[in-house]
């Protein structure tokens, strides 16, 4: 039995709910968001306020293979490369960027971790770890009940999403991550009825017995002591936030809709394997944004050095791209070359079901923001430059969209400055030394 | 130490001082601190076996876990480090707090109050605040590892007592009061406190209980007992004589094995056995049990021969006396009958190998060899990596960036049949060489067995070439690099270094290095012996000074 499950038997009417408050004293709860009604478009709230931005990141390991990949041309109406192939339907919702790099200073080029962090932080060895999807989440994931949602889809628990020493750690099973978000303690935004579960009262109420010690706890911690300890408060004070926002009545939602439960492929290695969940991922994924339960989402096809495989062979990706020889009739790793398409056909997956999800005249891809990044640039030789990364949705009207852009050899972290302007984050520069940069892809932003 | 007043029938280190021995060319792997006195006061996060063992010691064993445990983060070679920088995200919150409800909630279940609850309220359908208050310090002091403060006591007792008010049940509210004990830091942290050292002036050591939960970490992996936290609380481990007494029963109690157990898991990295798998049409007797099994033969090896034989620790790595199951005995070729019902696991056979026979010490484990693989083949240079990584306490480098790896493509070239083939030209490209030179040689001599643990003596049709060499020393198969690896002054400075890092939860300062020093000669004095060790270790004054807040 747990805690709450035992409450679940006999749930309380609101009125019963404050009045039971009332004699306990020492409970409190916001009150229901009565008034916030969707418009009849579906666009927006009653109140007039837009349905929020959202954001998401999109590892894929390995790179992609030099000329094999960037468009012709730049500017708009362009076609992708072969590897990225699969993308081009959704060419136009895409913003493509060529000749990015991480400049790695003095720092030494970690194989495999200086680009993706350089990709997520800013600078190739951050001085404190803040990876972007944690920046923008302080802006647009504060009043969600899950700041943000993490999943791998090659069955580790690895994840791109770090404030401080410990990572976010990854949902590695489809079914798990579809428990966590709509098991019982999902509260339906478009049910007719609203009863507050006192179990979740009672949670909360109780959690200020530990918040009420934080500042004499914090006092006898030196320095160097408290960066986990402040970051586990951080933590406190969120499952608080979360517990407010599942005491409120949630405002209708016109695309929400419970997700069925689909069969997952047992979480490894195996590419067909990570294809499948991928895809059981990117449906439970849009469902909870969809549904109002996060507005950030984390992606990892696979770690950045891939281990990725298939069934039977000895080879892995990451192996492949080292050992395999180029056929020189194409000019690439046909192996490698194989993973990658992979890659993309799995993310073409994940936007194909955003776009599939309408709201309004819109879909859920056009109130989003999606970064696809890499840990190199050509992994055959662990390379930073030309790092593949791309842009993917509107950011709710806020970026505009179709283009492939030549940043001759800027630094990554004009993308991540971008986005975070695009999401409203109030910052002018981001990177660090070489990486340091004010001046975001301000041709892609709408006024 | 087990939560139950009524039914007490239910139970209850980098070669930062491999200080030159290690090859030219491999950095030493732990940092040593540039402080120059003793080193900071530790916050460290329990780790997931900490945790289930606190749990139940406290609760009782049969208390299930429903939750996952945020990952850890290896420093300095251990977790046990790591667990010191480390804090909680949001999602570790969320699993946190669901553990802790389905703890609490299984603890004041009708089936178990009688026994884990030390009172019965006058009425359950409300709060009842000397009951609570009973159970709520007796627990407290168990789970915080020293008694509730007042205050702490009273909040927790308010809440108690609201939620039993607002649910109308009492044992409903003393468990909404028991999972916030559970999620409190005071709980999922080792917190430290100092205070003055009254024998040396100006010094600080950590106070007794801080001193109590340090010890019973390192040697038994949990919390501090009814036993020891009376101790600390009548001050008797200030005294030499009652720190000695405490550990002495530390050492000698059944428990120890559960610390060595987890100090070797440590040590030799098993939390990667999470992600290892192996490619089931390759090795299709690889299985899960496999895996579990795997883990378990080493560290019954090692337990054998350190603790139940009291044996020189660097024989692991050269005994033929280990432990099977039928399972694992399919991947190395041992015909083991099953005894138990298909679906109950055999139970454990020692076994010895003949003389001369391949398998000889924990290297040619499928713990090693097939941990240290690729899915569907062999790795000389990931072995090679793992035994100066986790054995001799050596760091070998990243590879270097903007490196072309031409050289050695095309694995169906006919002229690379064998790994060793494929790995020498590593070894012969001056990019590479430099750091394969430190691995390779070393896994070469393991090449016997597949990735999947399994014995061959063919690859690709070549015969397979099992000479090696470790820092100058030349053997001609596995069993000529066990005897390598007993006998090179690396593998017992390494475990020296980390049973100290691992006590301290920190790397050691350079004012502690005289400290590791000695630990070194006192461990080759006592004959490589663990728990002569561990008595050393425990009893040491550096274990429990810190610096001044």
């Amino acid at each position: 039995m747990s805690i709450t499950n035992g409450f679940a038997q006999h749930r309380f009417g609101r009125r019963n709910v404050l009045r039971g408050m009332l004699g306990g004293g020492a409970v409190t709860v916001g009150l229901p968001l009565l008034d916030r009604f969707l418009n009849s478009n579906g666009t927006a709230f009653a109140d007039g306020k837009a349905l929020p931005a959202c954001f998401g990141t999109w590892l894929w390991g390995l790179g992609c293979d030099p000329g094999h990949w960037e468009p012709k041309v730049a500017g708009t109406k362009y076609e992708f490369g072969t590897q990225m192939a699969a993308l081009q339907p959704f060419r136009d919702d895409t913003n493509l960027f060529i000749g990015l790099k991480v400049y790695l200073d003095s720092h030494a080029a970690a194989p495999h971790n200086a680009g993706w962090i350089g990709c997520t932080t800013g600078s190739p060895a951050p001085p404190s770890f803040a990876s972007i999807d944690t920046i923008v989440a302080d802006t647009i994931g504060t009043r969600t009940r899950f700041k943000s949602l993490e999943v791998a889809c090659d069955g580790t628990k690895t994840s791109v999403s770090r404030k401080g020493a410990t990572a976010n750690a990854s949902e590695n099973s489809p079914a798990a991550l579809y428990a966590r978000v709509f098991g019982p303690e999902f509260k339906d935004p478009n049910a007719a009825e609203f009863t507050p579960d006192i179990g979740d009262i009672m949670r909360k109420s109780s959690l200020s017995a530990i918040t009420e010690q934080r500042q004499e706890l914090m006092k006898k911690l030196g320095a160097a002591d408290r960066a986990g300890v402040d970051q586990y408060f951080t933590s406190i004070r969120e499952l608080e936030k979360q517990l407010e926002i599942m005491l409120e009545r949630p405002a209708p939602l016109e695309a929400c809709a419970i997700p069925a439960k689909g069969d997952e492929a047992p979480p490894g290695y195996i590419i067909d394997d990570a294809t499948t969940n991928n895809k059981l991922f990117a449906r439970i994924l849009a469902h909870a944004l969809a549904c109002g339960q996060t507005n950030v989402i984390n992606v990892l096809f696979s770690e950045p050095l891939s281990n990725l495989r298939r069934a039977g062979s000895s080879m892995t990706y990451h192996m492949y791209t080292h050992e395999e020889a180029i056929d020189t009739s194409v000019g690439y790793q046909i192996e490698a070359d194989r993973f990658r398409r992979q890659c993309f056909a799995a993310l073409a997956d994940l936007l194909g079901t955003l776009k599939g999800f309408k709201e309004g005249p819109g879909t859920l891809l056009d109130r989003m923001l999606i970064v696809g990044f890499t840990d190199v640039g050509y992994a055959k030789t662990h390379g930073v430059d030309n790092m593949p990364m791309l842009t993917f949705g509107k950011a709710g009207g806020r970026l505009k969209t179709g283009y492939a852009i030549d940043a001759k050899g800027d630094t990554v972290a004009r993308v991540g400055l971008t986005v975070q302007q695009a999401l409203g984050v109030r910052t002018s520069t981001w990177g660090t030394e070489s990486n340091t940069t004010g001046r975001p892809f301000a041709e892609l932003m709408n006024a | 130490m087990v939560l139950r007043w009524r039914a007490a029938a239910i139970v209850a280190l980098g070669a930062l001082t491999v200080l030159g021995s290690g090859p030219a060319g491999s950095a030493s792997e732990a940092e040593t601190s540039a402080v120059m006195g003793p080193g900071p006061l530790v916050q460290r996060r329990l780790s997931p076996e900490q945790y289930r063992q606190i749990i139940s010691d406290v609760f009782g064993p049969f208390i299930t876990f429903g939750g996952r445990f945020e990952p850890d983060v290896r420093e300095g070679g251990l977790l046990a480090i790591g667990s010191g920088k480390v804090g909680i995200t949001a999602k570790g919150m969320e699993e946190y707090d669901g553990m802790a409800r389905n703890i609490a909630g299984q603890v004041v279940s009708e089936k178990n109050r009688g026994t884990l609850i030390p009172c019965t309220p006058a009425d359950a359908k409300t709060a009842d605040n000397a009951c609570a208050t009973k159970f709520l310090g007796q627990a407290g002091r168990l789970l915080f590892r020293r008694p509730l403060t007042d205050g702490e006591l009273r909040a927790q007792v308010r809440v108690a007592n609201d939620a039993a008010t607002l649910s109308k049940n009492f044992y409903t509210g003393l468990g909404v009061s028991l999972a916030v004990m559970l999620e409190a830091p005071q709980f999922l942290f080792h917190m430290q406190t100092s205070e003055p050292d009254p024998s040396s002036k100006g010094q600080y050591r950590l106070d007794a209980y801080s001193k109590a939960s340090q010890l019973s970490f390192f040697l038994w992996n949990s919390s501090p007992d009814d036993e020891l936290l009376t101790a600390a609380e009548k001050g008797e481990l200030s005294t030499q004589k009652g720190l000695t007494r405490q550990v002495d029963r530390l050492l000698t109690s059944p428990r120890l094995e559960g610390g060595v157990r987890a100090f070797f898991v440590d040590m030799l990295g098993y939390d990667t056995f999470i992600n290892l798998s192996k490619d089931a049409q390759i090795y299709p007797n690889f299985t899960a049990p496999v895996t579990r099994d795997a883990q378990e033969q080493t560290l019954l090896t090692i337990l054998d021969v350190v603790l139940q034989q009291r044996g020189d620790y660097r024989d692991v790595f050269t005994t033929r006396r280990t432990f099977l199951t039928p399972v694992l005995g399919s991947i190395y070729g041992v015909k083991l009958p099953k005894t138990s019902p298909n679906s109950v696991a055999d139970p454990w056979r020692a076994y010895e190998y003949a003389e001369g026979d391949p398998r000889s010490g924990i290297l040619t484990h499928a713990s090693f060899v097939a941990l240290h693989s690729h899915p569907g083949r062999s790795s000389p240079t990931l072995r090679g990596k793992a035994l100066r990584q986790f054995v001799l306490c050596q760091r070998v480098p990243d590879p270097p960036g903007n490196v072309d790896f031409t050289v050695i493509q095309d694995t169906n070239n006919p002229n690379f049949k064998t790994a060793r083939e494929r790995v020498t030209a590593h070894m012969t490209t001056p990019a590479c060489a430099g750091c394969h030179k430190l691995m390779d040689p070393m896994g070469l001599s393991l090449e016997n067995f597949d990735g999947g643990g399994g014995f061959r003596k063919i690859e690709n049709g070549a015969n397979i070439d099992t000479s090696g060499e470790l820092d100058g020393k030349k053997f001609t198969d596995s069993v000529g690099l066990g005897r390598a690896v007993h006998d090179n002054p690396s593998a017992a400075s390494c475990l020296v270094n980390r049973v100290s890092t691992y006590a301290l939860g920190r790397t050691v300062t350079r004012g502690e290095a005289a400290w590791v020093s000695d630990l070194q000669k006192t461990f080759a004095t006592v004959g490589y012996r663990i728990p002569d060790l561990l008595r050393k270790v425990a009893l040491s004054d550096e274990l429990y000074r810190v610096s001044a807040p």
